[in-house]
Order: C-alpha cells, then structure tokens, then sequence
C-alpha cells in the first residue's frame, strides 16, 4: 500500500467510525456543539500520529506480552502531554474539552490502529495512517456536531443561524428540537450516515 | 534478542515507566506557573463579569494584564469572620453597563458560589446591589458539565437572567433564586428559566445560589443596619436642617412683610400729601 492510499482509505472507504464502528462513545459524547468536536477531532489526530510514530519506533523492542500496557502507557502520556499543554497554551479550549481529553485514552480507534497498524509498519507510514484515522474519525464527529448543533441549538460554532424572529418565543413558528441535543441523536445520525455510505460504497454491504 | 524472557520484560516496563514519569514530571513543572496564571486571571474575570466589568477582555491585546488593571482599579477583597469561619465578600467600588439596563454606579457585593454539578464542581459569583437584595449580575462556570447542556449554565444568555432578580421576597423571607424547569413565570422575581436537557446542572446551580448567599445573612443584616441607621441620621439631619430652613424661610418673609408694611405706610402718607395738597389748592 502506498502511502496516499493509507492516508485516503480511512476518510472514507474505510472510516474508523462508519465501518469500523470504533470511538462511537466519544462521537456522542463531544457532537453537542462544533466547537468541541473540532478541538476533539484535532486532539485526536495529534495523539494518534504521535503514538503510531512512537509505537512504530520501539515495536521491535517491545515484549509481547505486555505491549497493550506499553501501548497504553504511552497513549495515556501523550493524552496528559496534550492536556497540559492546551491549560498551559490554549486555556478556554482546554475547558471546552474539559473530561473529553481523558476520554482520548479510551477511545479505541487509537489502540486499534496501534495494534493493527503501527506494531507491523515503519514510522512514516504508522504516521500516516494515524492522521488519516484522525481525520475520518474527525469528519464524522463534524458532520455530526454540524446538524446536531444547527438543529438542537440553532447554531454553529456559537453564532445564531436561524433567525430570531422565527422562534416561538418571539412570535414565529420554531423551535430547536430538544432531540438533536441528547446522545440518541447522535447515533441516529451515525446510523444515516452509514447508510449513505454503503449505498455509495457498493463493496461495503456484506455478502449474504 | 529475545523479547520474551521475564528478566527483559519486568526491566523494559520499569525502564518505560521511569522515562514516562520524567517526561510528565519535567512537562508539569515546566507548564505549571502558566496554569495558574490562567486560572487566576480567569477567576478575576469572572469576578469582574459579575459586575459587568472587563468587557473588553476579547478585545485588547494583552488580556491578562487588562484584567489585573481593572481587577485591582475596582475589586477589593475582604473577608468576614464568623463563628469561627471565614468568608470571602468582594465588594466592587463600580460597575459596568447591565445586559438588559442601565449602567450603574455605587457599591456592589460579590459573593463567591461553590456547588456540585452533573460532572464536577460548579461555581459562580453573584453581585447584590448595597440593598443586599436585588441582584446586579451573575456569572456561573463548571469544570465538566455536558457541552450544550449543563455547560449552558456558563452563557450570558443564562447569567443575564439573574439581572434584577430578587433573593428577598415581600415579607423579607430569604427565598434565594429558583432555577425553574419548563420556563419561569413572567413577572416573578425569583425566578430564572432551567437549562433544557441540563437538569442536574440547573439544580446544583438553584442549591449553590441557596445555600452559599444564605451563609452571609447576618452579614447583611449587619450592613443593613448599619445603612439604615447612616440613613436615620440622614434623615435626622434632614429634618434639622428643615427646620432651621424653615425658620430663616420665616424670618425672612417676616422682614419682607416688615418692608411691604413701610412700603404701603410710606405710600399711605403720600397719598395722604396729594390730598392734602390737592384740597389747599382747590380751597385756594
């Protein structure tokens, strides 16, 4: 596999979230608002990159038997790395993300693609392939969060989208829809878009 | 090498750990007086914003030190002892222009709030106006509460509902503000509209406000009492000094009747002259 196609396989045609349903509990948890889903989507792409690269350099060294706890060591190192960083740098983003920075360590697409990828492959490519993970799983998370907050809250990114004057409250017709706020919603949406996705990506739908 | 034998496995997890706990060691101390500085230049700013001050913090280029200036210009921090407990009142020589009204002047008192949301802490201060009543601004923020639920609670649109609220009702009962589901009553001062979907959130924030502004009741009362008897005295003064008006108001009017009364005699006597004078020419 060349290195374009390791990058542009997981956007799409074999996204974390849509086809290896992985990290979905932090896909409802961060989709609320944009905001957040963006600054989560950027973390994760950081710490993915980084513990593939980290991974792949030491994956000869590491002793089989204890190389989840090697791994996760050095996920959760990065996850404090990046933590500090942002109350450091970056503090209103760091509360925007509040507990969400914690939950990176669990989130499975990053062990996943350590163990699938990152233990079997040189640097550069487990590079690769970790930012490409980073960013499908970040595409999901904002397409989610983009209808999730236009429809369950009115805006996007904290500015009003639909207009005030057509609110109930001030006369008109609307109302946000109380659903698109909480997490259901969120996997109903995941859910359409699989389904898009395989009926776009014939290959997807398994053999009977 | 083999990577499999026990010896290599038990040195090669103490090695990583031991390198991980430098690297997170030397991050932390590296990053540490930056932290706090963050967080103290955002409990100032919250301080501020509850009396409407420090606007302009998204706007200047040096934030930080925009907010120690106006920090240091207005809030004064003073402490209340009490039955051997200690109590943190800010009190603002100013304020800035309300959301939904005037702008202001006088004295505020901020009080600190701490409470229990969802997730984690909440907390938030409110600043009462010297009437110790009515609520002049609010702000409230949280470490973990759900982004577009319990965090809403950190929103001006959430805060500027406590403008002109009331924690007295008309018997002068404490009632604090209730944080109410399905919408607040029109009119009621008292009341402020739940965060939908937020619940747990709203009510910590309806239990912080209760329980931490009840803690300075005999604060206030105090400062009542003290205002109320500057304005008896006022009044005292008042009183006196309209007296004492009113007697120089008197006298003064005495003179002038006095004055009027010459007036009319002086004329009276002339008067009197044309006559007279008037009567020898026609005898003449």
């Amino acid at each position: 596999m060349n290195n374009k196609k390791i990058f542009i396989e997981p956007l799409f045609r074999n996204n974390p979230v849509t086809v290896l349903v992985l990290g979905i509990c932090s896909a409802l948890a961060v989709t609320v608002k944009l905001e957040p889903a963006l600054v989560m989507a950027l973390s994760v792409t950081i710490v993915m990159g980084f513990s593939n690269v980290i991974i792949s350099l030491i994956r000869n060294t590491i002793p089989n038997r204890i190389r989840i706890i090697v791994q996760l060591v050095v996920v959760a190192m990065l996850v404090i790395l990046v933590d500090q960083v942002l109350k450091a740098y970056a503090y209103e983003v760091s509360k925007q993300l509040s507990v969400f920075v914690g939950l990176i360590i669990t989130n499975c697409i990053i062990m996943g693609r350590i163990e699938a990828f990152a233990l079997a492959n040189k640097p550069i490519p487990s590079l690769i392939d970790g930012l490409g993970n980073g960013l499908g799983y970040g595409i999901i998370l904002v397409v989610v969060a983009f209808f999730r907050e236009l429809f369950g809250s009115g805006t996007l990114l904290g500015y009003q989208i639909i207009p005030n004057a057509l609110y109930i409250k001030n006369g008109g017709f609307y109302e946000n829809n109380g659903l698109f706020i909480l997490p259901p919603m969120a996997l109903i949406l995941v859910g359409l878009f699989i389904w898009v996705q395989r009926s776009v990506t014939k290959e997807l739908i398994e053999k009977k | 090498m083999d990577t499999n034998k026990n010896l290599y496995t038990i040195l090669y997890a103490t090695g990583m750990v031991v390198i991980v706990a430098v690297v997170l060691a030397f991050a932390a101390s590296l990053l540490k007086e930056r932290q706090q500085r963050n967080v103290e230049i955002e409990r100032k700013q919250l301080i501020l914003r509850s009396v409407h001050l420090g606007a302009e913090a998204s706007s200047v280029k040096d934030k930080d030190s925009y907010i120690e200036q106006e920090y240091a210009r207005y809030i004064t921090d003073s402490s209340i002892s009490e039955s051997g407990k200690d109590f943190v009142i800010y009190i603002s020589s100013g304020g800035g222009k309300q959301q939904s009204g005037e702008p202001a002047s006088g004295r505020y008192y901020i009080i600190p709030l701490r409470g229990v949301g969802l997730w984690g802490p909440v907390w938030g201060y409110i600043s009462l106006a010297d009437d110790f009543n009515s609520v002049y601004g609010a702000t409230f923020d949280h470490k973990s509460e759900t982004p577009g639920l319990g965090a809403e609670i950190s929103t001006n649109a959430f805060a500027k509902q406590f403008e002109n609220k009331k924690i007295f009702d008309a018997q002068g009962d404490y009632v604090s503000i209730q944080v109410v589901k399905g919408g607040a009553k029109e009119g009621n001062d008292h009341q402020v509209d739940a965060i939908s979907g937020g619940t747990i959130t709203s009510k910590a924030v309806e239990e912080m406000l209760y329980k931490n502004i009840k803690e300075y009741m005999n604060f206030f009362a105090a400062n009542l009492r003290a205002s109320k008897e500057r304005e008896r005295m006022q009044i005292e003064r008042e009183a006196a000094e309209a007296v004492a008006a009113e007697a120089a108001a008197k006298a003064a009017a005495d003179s002038v009747a006095k004055v009027e009364q010459q007036l009319r005699y002086r004329a009276y006597l002339q008067r009197q002259k044309e006559q007279e004078q008037r009567d020898s020419s026609q005898n003449n």
